[in-house]
């Protein structure tokens, strides 16, 4: 850099370049991802052991009566494929608000237990008391917040350490599976497809009940978090250089981590904890968008990508109908050995 | 610590003996643990889902079937001994592996390695038409190792070696990814998806003499191998190059005891399924009450291992009367807190 107060015009003129490139890439990306999870979210409706083109798909979701598609299109593939978009907007938007508040891409809601606890619950309050729609939901936020709290204040022994919240997050979630194991085993007979939902999370058989209350959700909380989106990434500086800049710190987070959980919580309860959406969505993002800006609308848009295309893949590439959850547990657990390995290559700490 | 060890009949003065905490002796412990064994084996014959009397008991022990009480209670003996004897196998793997990667967080469950034993079976059931009892065992075992050996590499990779929150980190990873590829293996065959949830919870419920008569050459072997390792993983607890230079091969020692406490596990996992946290709890406690020689530390942890997998199993069948709880679910609701513990207690990256 140039020695003076001022930086010479040149360089002015260089970071203002850069900047103008890399707002267009991030437009391009997002425009990009954005037309990818329409057309993934059209093939799911069209794409079933019935296929149907997309002119009767249109027409049904316009609200036309179609014989037979309406029934199939209509009451069975609309609302999987929309709780899919809504749970991968939610999963994607939460993840990347922890990875980025911890400032850590290991400490996403799905590996620190956050997900498993609000399973957990959602389960409890279904077999248990038999409670249904929003109820359920509630209660899985109620025990999100919980065990959010739950896990900073266990890693909380002289300021919170990284490597710390993480391992009590791995407990935390160890201990809740085994919980929702304990809650579906009461059931009584084990209930295959069930226990899969809860366990590692899927799509088969949703209806507009369920998906409902996470879209509401959505609608609400997504804004709130947006709204913090440039607070957010000024708190990747720490926490004085982002008060320097201006940042409410503690009503920040506060705000996100309310409203990520509450997310995390809705789209749980509808459909379970779909594995490494939220750890998948916000490293995938910054990878395609660059380090640069808020990552909370890519995140969210390959989030909603993630579960759509691995939903297709689990019901149809693979000859058995597989919950997405196995397909996307297949794919995030490498990319999790990945980062283990990667990040102690370049040197960088956990 | 060796001359110390040689007098640890003898009550220690305390300035020569930093290493032992004042308290009982150990053979006291011994003497307790054995106790506390038998009278968690003798509730796990007598509490069930059917309530039956003394006689009965008695009666059943001597191998009579002739009334329903009777027939009970022959059916909770291979259980009882099945507990004792996975208990067992899993707190000695899990005090062998702890020593093995000198991490306090190193647990056969914890690592993966019991997910590995368990996708191994499921996948020979499912594609090759495994049979046999003893070619399931071999497979778990190969399935026990080369999960292990996977997540110890995954785990060292990179600087600073094998710290904990990396072997905990792979280990988690590989859980998640192994248990996905269980249910995907699973799935697609709906003769075997019955037995998927033995498969991805353990349990000790459909214990046979004929079962346990099969592993019990590979748990004999697994114990031995651990065992006769006790020795040099008192001095790998010096560290590799103070432990080579008393005269160890720690490259050889490091792999037979992971050797055996890959047998005791991957034995485990195919009689009883995957239990996880056995094997991180019961050397911690052992710890507390023996010390850190492994000489004791090791046998301890095999009898409160047993133990700890007897009462979790007594405990399963009390809290869900009349059904019953597995008891990987009951070990997974005691040991993850203890874990928690662990991690808040010790200087995680040291160790």
């Amino acid at each position: 850099m140039t020695a003076g107060l001022l930086p010479s015009p040149a360089v002015v003129d260089a970071v203002a370049q850069g900047r103008l490139h890399r707002a267009s890439r991030r437009r391009w990306v997002v425009l990009v991802l954005a037309a990818l999870v329409v057309v993934a979210f059209a093939a799911s409706l069209m794409i079933g052991r019935t296929s149907y083109p997309p002119l009767d798909v249109l027409r049904v979701v316009l609200g036309e009566d179609v014989p037979g598609a309406s029934f199939t299109v209509g009451r069975l593939r609309l609302p999987r494929a929309v709780l899919a978009v809504v749970a991968g907007l939610s999963f994607g938007l939460a993840g990347v608000t922890f990875q980025t508040m911890l400032r850590n891409p290991l400490a996403s809601p799905d590996v620190i237990g956050i997900t498993s606890g609000a399973s957990a619950a959602a389960a409890f309050a279904i077999v248990f008391l038999g409670w249904d729609g929003t109820a359920v939901s509630v209660t899985a936020i109620v025990a999100a917040l919980g065990i959010a709290l739950l896990v900073y204040a266990l890693a909380f022994k002289d300021g919170v350490a990284g490597t710390r919240l993480i391992l009590i997050g791995i407990g935390v979630a160890a201990m809740s599976r085994s919980l929702t194991s304990y809650v579906l085993s009461r059931a009584g007979a084990w209930d295959f497809a069930e226990a899969l939902r809860w366990l590692t999370g899927s799509l088969n058989g949703t209806s507009w009940d369920a998906t409902v209350p996470a879209l509401l959700a959505l609608l609400v909380l997504a804004p709130v978090l947006l709204a913090q989106g440039r607070q957010l990434s000024a708190l990747l500086l720490g926490d004085d250089t982002a008060s320097a800049l201006g940042v409410r710190v503690e009503r920040t987070r506060v705000l996100a981590i309310v409203a990520a959980v509450g997310l995390l919580a809705f789209a749980t309860a509808a459909c379970g904890p779909i594995a490494f959406v939220s750890f998948l969505a916000g490293p995938i993002a910054a990878r395609v968008v660059g380090p640069h800006g808020s990552l909370l609308v890519p995140a969210a848009l390959v989030g909603a990508l993630l579960v759509l295309v691995a939903d297709l893949v689990g019901q149809f590439a693979l000859g058995t109908r597989f919950p997405v959850g196995v397909v996307t547990g297949v794919l995030g657990a490498p990319y999790l050995l990945f980062l283990i390995v990667r990040t102690h290559r370049a040197g960088g700490s956990l | 610590m060796t001359p110390v060890d040689a007098l640890a009949t003898a009550p220690p003065a305390p300035d020569t003996a930093p290493a032992r905490r004042p308290g009982p002796p150990r053979v006291l412990w011994l003497l307790a643990v054995v106790a506390v064994l038998a009278a968690l084996m003798a509730a796990s014959v007598a509490v069930g889902s059917r309530d039956v009397g003394w006689s009965d008991i008695v009666a059943g022990l001597g191998g009579s079937s002739d009334t329903i009480g009777q027939a009970a209670v022959t059916k909770r003996i291979p259980r009882t001994v099945l507990a004792v004897v996975v208990g067992a196998a899993l707190g000695l793997s899990g005090a062998v592996m702890q020593g093995v990667t000198r991490n306090p967080l190193a647990d056969p469950g914890v690592l993966g390695v019991n997910m590995g034993a368990s996708l191994a079976v499921v996948a020979g059931i499912a594609w090759f038409g495994l049979f046999s009892a003893t070619s399931i065992v071999w497979t778990a075992i190969s399935g026990a190792a080369v999960s292990a050996a996977f997540v110890y590499g995954v785990g060292s990779a990179g600087r600073g070696g094998a710290t904990p929150l990396k072997l905990a980190l792979a280990g988690a990873a590989t859980s998640a990814a192994l248990t996905s590829f269980i249910t995907a293996v699973a799935l697609p065959r709906g003769d075997i998806t019955q037995s998927i949830q033995s498969w991805e919870i353990g349990g000790v419920g459909g214990a046979t003499s004929a079962g346990i008569t099969t592993v019990a050459p590979f748990l004999l072997a697994g114990t031995a191998l651990s065992l006769l390792s006790a020795r040099a993983l008192n001095s790998l607890a010096l560290g590799d190059e103070l432990a080579a230079g008393l005269g160890e091969r720690v490259a050889v020692v490091r792999g037979v005891a992971a050797l055996g406490s890959i047998v005791l596990c991957g034995a485990a996992t195919a009689v009883a399924g995957p239990i996880g946290f056995v094997g991180l709890v019961v050397p911690h406690l052992c710890r507390l009450l023996v010390g850190v020689d492994h000489r004791w530390l090791l046998p301890f942890s095999a009898l409160a291992g047993g133990c700890l997998l007897t009462g979790a199993d007594v405990l399963g069948r009390i809290v869900a009367r009349p059904a019953e709880l597995d008891v990987g679910i009951v070990t997974a609701l005691i040991g993850a807190p203890f874990f928690l513990y662990v991690v808040r207690r010790q200087k995680v990256r040291e160790l």
